[in-house]
Parts: C-alpha cells; sequence; structure tokens
C-alpha cells in the first residue's frame, strides 16, 4: 500500500491547478493579441498596454482605488488587532456573543446586503457619498478579516512569554506592545495585506457606497465588460495580475528564506550545545 | 557576588517590602501610568477618574468599545435602517422613500410604515423564485466545489513536505488577484465564439458550438471557480492534522485502502468540510457579480434582482424588503457559521 | 551578608553539626518567609487547591511534589500572581499578596517553557526585568554581565533564543528569574525537558546557586528524585491537598501514610491487623506477610485495626537460611527475578501468600558464584524499627 501520492491524486492536482490557472493565463495572453477579438489571435502586440496608460478614466480609478485601498488598510489593520486581541485575550465580557457575531458575520455576509445596509445609512446621516463612504465601509468589512488572522495567531501564542514579561515586572498594556505585537507582527502585516487585497478587489460594495469623483478600478473595469471589451482590459487585468502576483511571490520567497535561516540556526545551535 | 551592596537587597532583614506595592508607584509602572499617578494628585483630574470608574470605564473598556463602537455604528445600525425603509414607501423625492416619521399639522407626529413591500415581494412569484432558486444554485455549486475542491485538498496533503509550501501558494495566488477579472477570463472561454467552443470543435468532438455562456451552467461554473480556494483551504488545514497512522494502522487490520479513505478519513475531515461549504454557500446565495456576468436573464438569484431593484428601478424600500428577507433567510447558516467559529477559537 | 550567608553554607556544606542544626522551621523564633493560609482554589466546579496551609522559611529550597493533576502548579502560580485564591491568603514577610498583581511582587518565575522572548538577544532578554524597574542602564549591563558569568553563558549573550540548544535555554531563564534579586524565586517544573545527564548536572548547580545567592526557592516537581537531591523540605501533595511536609530524610524514613511512602522510592506494603499491644510496640498479625509483626516503638491502637507495615527494600536481610520457627519479621518465598546493577542486587521474591517483596543487597563479595539464584527459596527479616506503622 503506497502512502506517496497516487495517479488519481497527481491528475487531480494537475487538472485542479489547471484549472485555476488557465482563464488567467488565457488573459494574460491576449492582452498581447494585434487584433481586436478576444479570442481570434492575430499577432503580437504590446498597443493595448499603450492605450491602457493613455486612458485617463482608468489611470484615475486605478489612483482612487489605491488610495482607498491604502487608507482602508491601515484603520482595519489597527481596528482588526484590536479587535482580534479582544476576542483572544479578554474572556468574556457583556456583550461579547454580539461582538463576535459582528466580527464573524460579514465574513459571509454577502456583499449586496452589507453595500445596500452602508448606503442606506450615509444616506440616513446625510453623508455624501465619495471616497469618504467607500473607505469607511471597506474598514468596515476588511478589520473583520484581521481581526479572524490575527485571533487565530493569538491562539496559537504561548501564553508564558506574556506571563513571564509581566512576572518581571512589565503592567499588561505595556507587555502587549513591547512583547505580544512584536512577535504576532507577521499575523498582523498578513492582515494588512488581505485587507488591501480586498479592498483593491471589490466591485459590489464600492458600487453602493461610493459617489461621484470615487470611481474605483473594478467599477471602471465592469462597466466596460457590460458595454463591450477591447483587449485594453486585458491588458489592465494582466498589469494587475502580474503586480499582485509579483508582491505575492516575494513575500513568500523572503518569508521562506527566514524559515529556513531559522532552522539552521536551530540545528546548529542543538549540535553545538 | 556580594548582595549586600544592592539596595533591593533580599537578605536585608530592613528591607521594606510597602515600598514596591504602593499603587501607581512610579518606578516602576512606565511613562503614562506616571503621569496618571501624579495627575492623581489633582483633585479635578481624581474627580473624574473617579467617576469614570463608577461608570464602568477602565482601560480595559475602552479597548473593547473602540472597534465595538465602530461595528455597531457601521454594520449593526445600518441594518436597523434598512429595516426602516423596508416598510416605507416608494417616492419621488430625495431620499427617494417615505420618511417613518413626520410632523403634521396640530404639533401632532404621524407615522408612517406599511408591509405593502413585503406583501408585493410575498405575492410576487418572481421574488420567490429568486429566493429559491439562489439558494438551489448556491447548494448545487457548494456540491461541485466540495467535489472539485477536496481531491484537490487531499492532493496536496498526500504530496511531498516540499512541496507543499509551493502548492499552497499556488492555490492563494488567485485569491489575491481580482474577482471580478476572474469572472471576466471565464466569459471569453464560455461564449459561442470562446475558447472551449473553439478547442472542442478544432478537437472534432463537436460540430455545433455549445451555448453555456449566459445560462446557469456557466453561474456553476463561475461560483465554483471563484470560491474554490475558500473551499480548499479549510479542507487542506484539516486534513493536513490528521494522523496518517490511522490509515496504517486500518492498513494493517486488513482494510482496502479505498474503503479506509470513506470510513475513516472522509469522517475526520467533516469539521474542515463543514467550515468549507459555509465559506462557499453564504456568500454564494446573494451573489451578483458572477450570475450577472455569466448568467442569463431566466438566471433568478436574489443578488441580481435586489441590484436591478436599486439601481435600475430605484426603489429603495422594495430592495430593502428584499435585503431583510434575504437575510431572514440567511440567519440560521450564518448563526451556526459563527457559533462553529467560537467553538474552535476556544478549542 | 555575614550570618545570613555562613548560615546558608552550613546547611549545604561545611560541618555536619551546623548542616543539622539548620532547621528554621522548628525554632519557634524564626518567622516564615511565605505563609500560605487555608487557600483554596476552584476552578468552576473543580478544587485545584483544598484549603492548603504552608509556611516556608527564608533561605529554603523548597519543593512541591506529586503526581500531575494534584495541584502544586496551580498553587505556585498562586504564589506568583497569575491565579488569585478563591479562599484564603499568601502573605510574604508579613504582607498580604491580595490584590497584587505579578508585576508588582517582588517575586519572579521561571516557567516550565522558559518563555524567553523570541525576538530579543540573551542579553536584552536578561536585561527586560530590570528595565521595567527603571535601573540605569551602566548598572543594568553589570548585573546582567555578572550573572551571565554565574550561569556562564558568556559566549552566547548575544544570540537569540532559537539559536541556543535547550539546556543553554534554561540558563537564560534561569538568569533572567535571579537578576532582579527577587526574595523569592519559583521555578515550574525547571528540569524536565533536560535529559538524565544534564539533569543531574544541573541539580546541583541549581543548589549552588540557591546557596550563593541565599534566595528562597520554591519548585514544583513530579519526580521525587529531583525533590529528594536538593530539597530543605518537600511538601507532598495529592488532589489538592498538602499530605505531608518534612524534609527529605523524615519522608523517606517516617511517611505519614501509604502515599507518600508509595511516591518516594521503593517500597513493601503489608497489610495486616492488630492483634495486641506489647510494651512500647505493637503486635501485628499479617496474612499476606504470611508471618507475625513485631514494629517499632509506636503509639496504641485498638485490636483489630487495620495497618499497614511499610519496609523499604534496602532494610530487608534476605539468607538462604531459614530462621528458628516462631521468628518473627520474616518472610518466606521464592525468587521471582534478580536485577543485578553492579553495585547492587534487586530481588524479587514471591511470597507464599502471593505478595511481590522487593528487596536490594549490596553486592559485598565479587561475583565468583551468585549466591543466591532464582527460583530459590529465601527468608527476608527485617529490625522491628527498619518498619514504619501506617494508619492510611
Amino acid at each position: 500500500m503506497k502512502f506517496g501520492l497516487s495517479w488519481f491524486n497527481i491528475a487531480s492536482l494537475a487538472l485542479g491547478f489547471l484549472f485555476l490557472y488557465l482563464p488567467i493565463g488565457l488573459l494574460i495572453i491576449y492582452s498581447f493579441n494585434e487584433s481586436r477579438l478576444v479570442t481570434v489571435w492575430a499577432g503580437f502586440s504590446t498597443k493595448w498596454y499603450g492605450e491602457m496608460l493613455h486612458n485617463e478614466g482608468l489611470l484615475n480609478a486605478a489612483w482612487v482605488t489605491l488610495r482607498v485601498a491604502f487608507t482602508a488598510s491601515c484603520f482595519a489593520t489597527v481596528l482588526g488587532t484590536v479587535a482580534g486581541v479582544v476576542m483572544s485575550r479578554f474572556g468574556a465580557f457583556s456583550g461579547r456573543t454580539l461582538f463576535s457575531g459582528m466580527i464573524y458575520a460579514p465574513l459571509v455576509m454577502p456583499e449586496v446586503i452589507t453595500g445596500l445596509s452602508l448606503l442606506l445609512m450615509f444616506v440616513a446621516v446625510a453623508l455624501d457619498r465619495g471616497f469618504v463612504t467607500v473607505t469607511i465601509a471597506h474598514i468596515t468589512f476588511s478589520m473583520c478579516y484581521v481581526a479572524v488572522v490575527v485571533q487565530s495567531r493569538l491562539h496559537t501564542f504561548d501564553r508564558s512569554i506574556e506571563e513571564a514579561a509581566m512576572d518581571l515586572g512589565c503592567p499588561p498594556a505595556r507587555t502587549f506592545f513591547q512583547i505580544t505585537l512584536p512577535i504576532i507582527a507577521p499575523a498582523v502585516v498578513a492582515g494588512w495585506l488581505l485587507s488591501f487585497t480586498l479592498s483593491l478587489d471589490d466591485l459590489v460594495i464600492a458600487s453602493f457606497t461610493t459617489g461621484p469623483g470615487a470611481t474605483t478600478l473594478p467599477m471602471k473595469i465592469y462597466s466596460q465588460v457590460r458595454l463591450g471589451v477591447t483587449p485594453e482590459i486585458n491588458a489592465v487585468c494582466t498589469v494587475l495580475v502580474g503586480v499582485v502576483a509579483a508582491g505575492v511571490l516575494a513575500a513568500s520567497l523572503i518569508t521562506r528564506r527566514q524559515e529556513m535561516r531559522r532552522e539552521t540556526e536551530e540545528r546548529m545551535a542543538a549540535t553545538t550545545a | 557576588m556580594a548582595p549586600q551592596r544592592q539596595p533591593a537587597d533580599p537578605a536585608d532583614p530592613r528591607h521594606e517590602t510597602r515600598v514596591a506595592f504602593v499603587s501607581g508607584s512610579t518606578a516602576s509602572a512606565g511613562p503614562l501610568a506616571g503621569l496618571h499617578a501624579r495627575l492623581l494628585m489633582v483633585p479635578p483630574y481624581k474627580m473624574l477618574a473617579d467617576l469614570l470608574r463608577r461608570l464602568g470605564f477602565s482601560g480595559r473598556t475602552a479597548v473593547i468599545a473602540v472597534p465595538y463602537l465602530w461595528l455597531l455604528a457601521f454594520f449593526l445600525a445600518p441594518f436597523l435602517i434598512v429595516l426602516k425603509i423596508s416598510v416605507a414607501e416608494v417616492q419621488i423625492a430625495m431620499p427617494p422613500y417615505t420618511p417613518l416619521v413626520s410632523f403634521v399639522e396640530d404639533g401632532w407626529i404621524a407615522f408612517h410604515a406599511t408591509l405593502g413591500n413585503y406583501t408585493f415581494l410575498l405575492d410576487d412569484p418572481l421574488y420567490l423564485d429568486s429566493y429559491l432558486s439562489s439558494l438551489k444554485i448556491a447548494l448545487v455549486s457548494t456540491l461541485l466545489a466540495l467535489a472539485v475542491g477536496y481531491p484537490i485538498a487531499y492532493g496536496m496533503v498526500k504530496a511531498p513536505r516540499r512541496w507543499r509550501f509551493a502548492l499552497l501558494m499556488m492555490v492563494i495566488l488567485p485569491f489575491w488577484t481580482s474577482f471580478l477579472i476572474r469572472v471576466y477570463a471565464w466569459i471569453g472561454i464560455l461564449k459561442k465564439e470562446g475558447l472551449l467552443n473553439l478547442a472542442l470543435m478544432n478537437l472534432g468532438l463537436l460540430d455545433q458550438p455549445l451555448t453555456i455562456l449566459n445560462t446557469d451552467t456557466a453561474v456553476y461554473i463561475g461560483i465554483v471557480y471563484s470560491y474554490l480556494p475558500f473551499m480548499v483551504l479549510p479542507l487542506y488545514a484539516n486534513l493536513e492534522k490528521m494522523d496518517l497512522s490511522l490509515l496504517e494502522a486500518a492498513a494493517d487490520l486488513g482494510c482496502r485502502p479505498i474503503k479506509a479513505f470513506w470510513v475513516i478519513t472522509v469522517p475526520l475531515s467533516i469539521p474542515g468540510i463543514i467550515a468549507g461549504c459555509f465559506l462557499v454557500f453564504i456568500p454564494a446565495v446573494g451573489e451578483f457579480v458572477i450570475p450577472d456576468l455569466l448568467g442569463g436573464s431566466e438566471t433568478l438569484m436574489i443578488g441580481k434582482t435586489l441590484w436591478s431593484e436599486f439601481f435600475n428601478n430605484r426603489d429603495w424600500p422594495l430592495s430593502s424588503a428584499v435585503a431583510v428577507l434575504l437575510l431572514l433567510v440567511l440567519v440560521i447558516p450564518i448563526v451556526l457559521f459563527q457559533r462553529m467559529q467560537e467553538r474552535n477559537a476556544q478549542a | 551578608m555575614s550570618e545570613a550567608g555562613t548560615l546558608g553554607g552550613a546547611a549545604r556544606s561545611g560541618s555536619s553539626a551546623a548542616r543539622q542544626r539548620w532547621a528554621p522551621w522548628n525554632d519557634p523564633n524564626e518567622k516564615p518567609h511565605v505563609q500560605i493560609v487555608g487557600v483554596t482554589k476552584r476552578f468552576d466546579d473543580f478544587v485545584a487547591v483544598d484549603n492548603v496551609s504552608l509556611d516556608i522559611y527564608k533561605r529554603e529550597f523548597f519543593s512541591l511534589l506529586g503526581p500531575s493533576g494534584c495541584g502544586k502548579t496551580t498553587l505556585l502560580r498562586m504564589l506568583a500572581g497569575f491565579e488569585t485564591p478563591s479562599e484564603g491568603q499568601i502573605l510574604l514577610e508579613g504582607e498580604d499578596m491580595s490584590g497584587v498583581p505579578p508585576y508588582r511582587r517582588p517575586v519572579n518565575m521561571m516557567f516550565q517553557s522558559y518563555a524567553l522572548f523570541p525576538h530579543m538577544s540573551v542579553e536584552k532578554n536578561i536585561a527586560f526585568g530590570l528595565k521595567q524597574d527603571g535601573v540605569p542602564k551602566p548598572e543594568i549591563e553589570r548585573r546582567v554581565a555578572e550573572v551571565i558569568e554565574m550561569v556562564q553563558l558568556g559566549r552566547f549573550a548575544k544570540r537569540k533564543p532559537h539559536q541556543l540548544s535547550g539546556g543553554q535555554r534554561q540558563r537564560v531563564a534561569l538568569a533572567r528569574s535571579l537578576v532582579k534579586k527577587p526574595k523569592m524565586l519559583l521555578l515550574d517544573e525547571p528540569l524536565g525537558a533536560l535529559d538524565k545527564n544534564l539533569r543531574t548536572q544541573t541539580q546541583f548547580e541549581l543548589m549552588n546557586i540557591q546557596e550563593e545567592t541565599g534566595i528562597t526557592f520554591v519548585i514544583v516537581t513530579h519526580d521525587q528524585e529531583e525533590a529528594m537531591t536538593v530539597s530543605s523540605r518537600i511538601a507532598v501533595m495529592d488532589h489538592g491537598r498538602i499530605v505531608q511536609v518534612s524534609t527529605p530524610g523524615e519522608l523517606y524514613e517516617y511517611p505519614n501514610s501509604r502515599y507518600v511512602a508509595e511516591f518516594i522510592g521503593e517500597v513493601n506494603v503489608l497489610e495486616g491487623r492488630v492483634a495486641e499491644r506489647e510494651g512500647d510496640h505493637l503486635l501485628v498479625q499479617s496474612p499476606e506477610a504470611g508471618c507475625a509483626i513485631e514494629t517499632g516503638p509506636s503509639g496504641d491502637e485498638p485490636q483489630g485495626r487495620q495497618v499497614w507495615i511499610a519496609v523499604r527494600p534496602e532494610k530487608l536481610v534476605i539468607s538462604k537460611e531459614p530462621p528458628p520457627p516462631g521468628t518473627r519479621n520474616c518472610m518466606t518465598g521464592e525468587v521471582w527475578d534478580i536485577g543485578y546493577l553492579g553495585n547492587l542486587s534487586i530481588y524479587h521474591v514471591k511470597l507464599d501468600s502471593g505478595k511481590m517483596i522487593t528487596a536490594t543487597q549490596a553486592n559485598m563479595a565479587r561475583l565468583i558464584e551468585r549466591p543466591i539464584t532464582w527460583e530459590e527459596r529465601v527468608y527476608l527479616t527485617w529490625a522491628p524499627s527498619a518498619a514504619v506503622v501506617l494508619l492510611n
């Protein structure tokens, strides 16, 4: 009986990843298509990238999206980390069930509901829709993802380290900032990246909560998709995919190298004891 | 080592322990707390601090309050507003609905609320069908996602350790790229002159192009594709923790591998299955982008309905009612999901 | 330092007379350093610590000994301030510690998992406690260097915890908890993660450090050998209660119950009933032992009372010669198993009653021919005062 990979395993992995990456791959290939048609290959050309760079509407939308994503991620990370700490360390307090419900529900809530409800609230308090409202909306759902990431990291955190700090004279608040936070920093950073991606990617909630002058890139792409596409869209998509992929790969390579260096050091320490 | 030179000499019988225990001892408490301790000697500050403490405010409460208040204001309160507007009537005004409370002559307050939207929804078969259809499509997609995702997760767990990290990255990477883009890519593949038909016809497997785009099938493919990482990751996390020696024990006792899979592996992976299904099913019910881009006009999904009621018909009260009903339909799964997460977090 | 130092020093090295004299728990003029008064700790329905009262004196190396779940770690954590007693008080030098959080107690703890700060170097780890107290920088550096010398980690000062081996990490943890010169040092199973050789070596190092610094040590362990080696006194715990508090010698030779007798070292327990009182000792009938048992001097017990006689293996004399018939304190059986340890031999003897007895004997003669061998009939005798009468 083999416990390694069977043919079935290899096939399912291969087909699975093919399924995941084929559409993206085709998208990238056809961004270099000479002709206007998205499906008939007419030769290699980078003209759509040129067109994309001249499309002011598109570039403005991209800039807005980046600003919203950055601002929202920073706030969401702070709020989400606090929420994660509360969920993980504060034990029982009155109103905890509601709090935990409000943290987990947005993770699965259909976006149309969150978007609609936030818009209606903004209208009810007569808040003009635009950059601020979109950002508030993004902060609200992103912070829940950050909270979950931070909470799960704290779950596996060795509490005796915090106890040791307190035993040595460090009050709880200072312990958090000097000891806990530096150690869970990677999880907090991961939370930031997650918020950034979610914000960058969001169409539905942005459509509900944004206003004139704050059109986001996904909204722009969506409207163009409905109207009729040129490979310019493919070009935009390729650039986005490329940037994100590069970022993710870089991050994972760095983490990997750090981990491997750490493992080597641990092994060396064990032998030279 | 001569302890007697140090001020805090434990061997010195005259050492006063009292000093260290004074609450607010500035030396050991850090700059902010030290400032607080010194300010406490100023009467007005002290009175304010005592009052706040009596009202139940402490450092701890403040920390809980910050995210709590935000979520109350921007997550919970909006739902209450949706509820309020769902009992209003549409009118040509800004905002386009009747107010709940208005002042009429003689200083009387008039309440204006109607269940008209709800009765409209429940009478019109379109909406009922939309809800049912959404549930059906979400359920079928979830099961398909499970069928596709489980072998992938299982393969990842069986793969040699050195590959695991790379495989994990490869599953996550699409998630980090734009959702919209990935759905859009499928348009190009599934349409009549699309790449799928092109490939199948060139291979001689088809004479006529298949109509997949703008049907329910395209929606299934789209949902499975977009939500696949949400199914694979919890499954992988669960399967990874499984003890392989259980399978070895089964083999030792004469159990064939296929049977061991169904009798041991699958039951142990049920928590992962459930988590994955929740993460796919609940949002899929209210999904908008996928049915809009990939589905046809006969594809009824409640997310699409809500969107068009809001943006095309500008009927805010009706959309609110749609949202409220959708929330009611989903509240049980959402509560179950939250309970499950809490329980896992406490474990 | 003078008097205190010599007392502490004399407790271990120096004249044996002085060593035996050092027993502050027997001195009515000595006031205890730590007093645990009627402390109970409940977690929901579960009672972890049940009405425990204990006095620990200055400069003791005190052990809390017991199996897992007996409440010793909970008691230690209450001393540190990480748990608050549900009932009772803890007094440190007469000061009530209720409401004093761990970061304000002059007590430091060495954790079982060492709990080193992974993002700080060895030096920074050790300096951490001093920084919290606002000690000026040059003094911090001096004290840290001092204590690094004491635990012999000079070469590793700049390394981070993951670059150290288990034994080195343990020293860092120890140094970190010592540098603040606490009144009391709490150690939670400090030697559990070390292998046997390192453990023995570290035991003696700990004793030396305790002697030099004069700090009161309270250690939690489930390893009775460890407790016996290092302690001035041991508290044996069972299900949240203290069963006996004594010096290692007293615990070994005068256990107060079967629990303690069986927990510490090897012992043979013979069940019997009081037949009659003879002068200052008792006569006990024991079908298990297959003979009448004469005890050492003991109190008066009613006839027919169930008692247990505890005899340590090394107190049994094993012989192939049958003693005169009617001899008391004489058991007979067949040798079931022999363990040869070089310096001594362990004999497992199955009595006629079926009970297994363990007897050890030093190998006085060179191994030319084994005097006693398997399945031989042997006779085990012991002096009446070599056994203890246990009432529970």
